[in-house]
């Protein structure tokens, strides 16, 4: 089963709740927990564990074979993201425009653009106990995350049963990235703070699960500071919260440390059992 | 007219707020272009009236006409994004998988498929109640191209601040390093670093200032909640100081910070001392970094 931990706005305790919620609950059963957001990939930093493999993920572009080419055109015609521009005698490639649509290269009628793969990025598995961690990271200057988050994911779909619980910590935002993070997910938590940039920002995430037609609840951190329009929002539309972890600064000084939060903050505990049972809840399929 | 870029790596750190402040100080001598057009929030400090509007257009999304189609599958076997598949014996586009390429479309026998243009967002000119003239946008549900609309925004807010004689364009960047980040620093002068001391604001930073030394563009950092962990605060000082980069300020864990968001203003309207002090400061040195 998956669950990703998403939200609009950035910050709002996207990684300390994935992490968290991964120890915890693999003290009873194993636990994979993915880090997605790979343009700024954190839980690592809040776990200790096994180097068990790691591997170079590619992108694939085109490379131009001037002996080949009959400066045709047709490359660029078919290019809808102005990775392949011809320019006077020569055909220039873009692989950071690239999408990797294999268009140019497969209709070019003199194999004059074969594929090349590219690095775009690096995907590590670790493992202690029963945490199994996978991260992966985008190289910088490599623009898009989408292709890495779904060769991440599948990766874990090739690697663990379908059965075995599975934590994704999801990027930031609405677009691209965050769908793919997303779309697949069986259940998705939004975290948002009680603030009128973590409300505004919680609506759009709203918005974008309500496309995906995904089931989705909502865990308010730093509970207690600006106002009560989330809970009230959640409460008129009938969306679950799911949990509410308070503002303090203790939690605050200990996520920036880079520890885990649960068993020097009670409280924090207790919302996490909260958390813990509404997806135990889901998983046996109790919620209507 | 220079051209400010604030940005964070790291979500959360306090980016539109800081951002928010400047645009305050800088009243009617700047433009702002609200580059994180993902999840926009500086319209909530800023009040814009939502003036001048246009939609936006980009990429485009196959869709099949069942009348042509012969079930040849020619277009399923094409596609790299697993956007086509077989349902109760006929093909269709799974919308959240097509790239939008047009492969498919090019290569159909019957010429069933065709692309349609999306509309992704609309974009803005408004005026503020600051005085100054923001750029804004908002991207439709899910959509892609992010990178593009952040390009428009930008160049918008540029020829407005050209046409106007207005001394900086402030843009306020999204997190992350991918493509709405690489697009909101091309052709800045100055990139201001929002930074918190933790292990992750640190880890962030220094991912994302690899990404601005690609751009060759000159940094100044904003270290933010400093004193909440005062040994990553100093480690991220020794990195600012070994890479050149400007240290402009620490700013304290201070609740006004969300106090001035709930009331709808900045923190230099809202804080009438250290915060406002040093955030005037702030203001000045930024703007004596770009114009060297």
């Amino acid at each position: 089963m998956k669950i990703a931990i998403a939200s609009g706005k950035g910050g709002t305790g996207k990684t300390t709740l994935s992490v968290n919620m991964a120890h915890y609950l693999a003290e009873e059963e194993k636990i994979i927990l993915v880090d997605l957001d790979v343009e700024e990939p954190n839980s690592g930093l809040f776990i200790d564990a096994k180097l068990i493999h790691q591997e170079h993920k590619y992108k694939m572009h085109p490379v131009w074979i001037e002996d080949k080419c009959t400066l045709c055109g047709l490359c660029q015609q078919v290019c809808n993201f102005h990775a392949v521009i011809q320019l006077g005698p020569q055909i220039m490639v873009f692989p950071e425009l690239c999408h990797g649509c294999y268009a140019c290269s497969e209709l070019c009628p003199t194999n004059a653009l074969p594929m090349q793969k590219q690095k775009m990025g690096e995907l590590k598995h670790f493992q202690r106990d029963n945490l199994i961690f996978i991260e992966s990271r985008l190289d910088i200057g490599q623009e898009q995350a989408v292709p890495l988050i779904a060769q991440t994911q599948k990766y874990v779909d090739q690697h663990f049963e379908k059965e075995i619980l599975k934590i994704y910590d999801s990027p930031p935002g609405t677009s691209c990235p965050v769908i793919e993070a997303t779309k697949d997910a069986d259940f998705i938590i939004l975290v948002t703070e009680p603030t009128p940039f973590g409300f505004h920002d919680l609506k759009l995430a709203i918005a974008t699960m309500e496309e995906l037609e995904k089931d989705f609840g909502v865990v308010i951190n730093r509970d207690g500071i600006g106002n009560n329009d989330v809970l009230n929002y959640c409460k008129a539309e009938s969306i679950p919260v799911i949990a509410r972890i308070p503002n303090d600064r203790y939690i605050a000084e200990l996520y920036s440390q880079g520890e885990i939060i649960y068993g020097k903050h009670p409280v924090f505990e207790q919302q996490l059992e909260s958390i813990k049972q509404f997806i135990l809840k889901f998983r046996n399929g109790g919620l209507t | 007219m220079k051209e400010i870029v604030i940005i964070s790596g790291k979500g959360g750190t306090g980016k539109t707020s800081i951002t928010a402040s400047f645009a305050y100080l800088g009243g009617k001598d700047i433009v702002i272009a609200d580059c994180d057009v993902d999840a926009a929030d500086m319209h909530l400090l800023m009040n814009p009236n939502y003036g001048l509007e246009e939609d936006f257009y980009s990429g485009e999304l196959a869709k099949i006409n069942n009348d042509r189609c012969t079930s040849c599958g020619a277009c399923a076997e094409i596609c790299r994004f697993g956007a086509i598949s077989l349902k109760n014996g006929q093909y269709s586009i799974d919308q959240l998988n097509c790239e939008g390429c047009g492969y498919c479309a090019r290569i159909c026998p019957t010429e069933a498929i065709t692309n349609e243009t999306l509309k992704v967002g609309k974009s803005y000119i408004s005026t503020t109640r600051v005085g100054c003239t923001m750029v804004h946008a908002r991207l439709g549900i899910g959509a892609d191209n992010s990178g593009k609309l952040v390009a428009k925004v930008k160049n918008q807010a540029k020829r407005i601040a050209t046409e106007t004689n207005k001394d900086y364009v402030i843009v306020d960047g999204s997190p992350g390093l991918g493509c709405p980040v690489v697009s909101s620093l091309s052709g800045a002068n100055f990139v201001v670093l929002v930074t918190e001391s933790s292990i992750s604001g640190l880890h962030d930073l220094k991912r994302v200032y690899e990404l601005v030394k690609k751009f060759k563009i000159k940094a100044g950092c904003i270290i933010n909640k400093s004193d909440i962990n005062p040994k990553i605060s100093l480690e991220i000082a020794a990195f600012l100081s070994k890479e050149n980069i400007f240290h402009v300020t620490n700013l304290p864990y201070d609740e006004n910070f969300t106090k001035a968001m709930t009331n709808g203003q900045t923190i230099v309207e809202y804080d009438h001392n250290e915060l406002r002090a040093q955030l005037t400061k702030s203001w000045e040195k930024v703007k004596e970094l770009a114009n060297q």
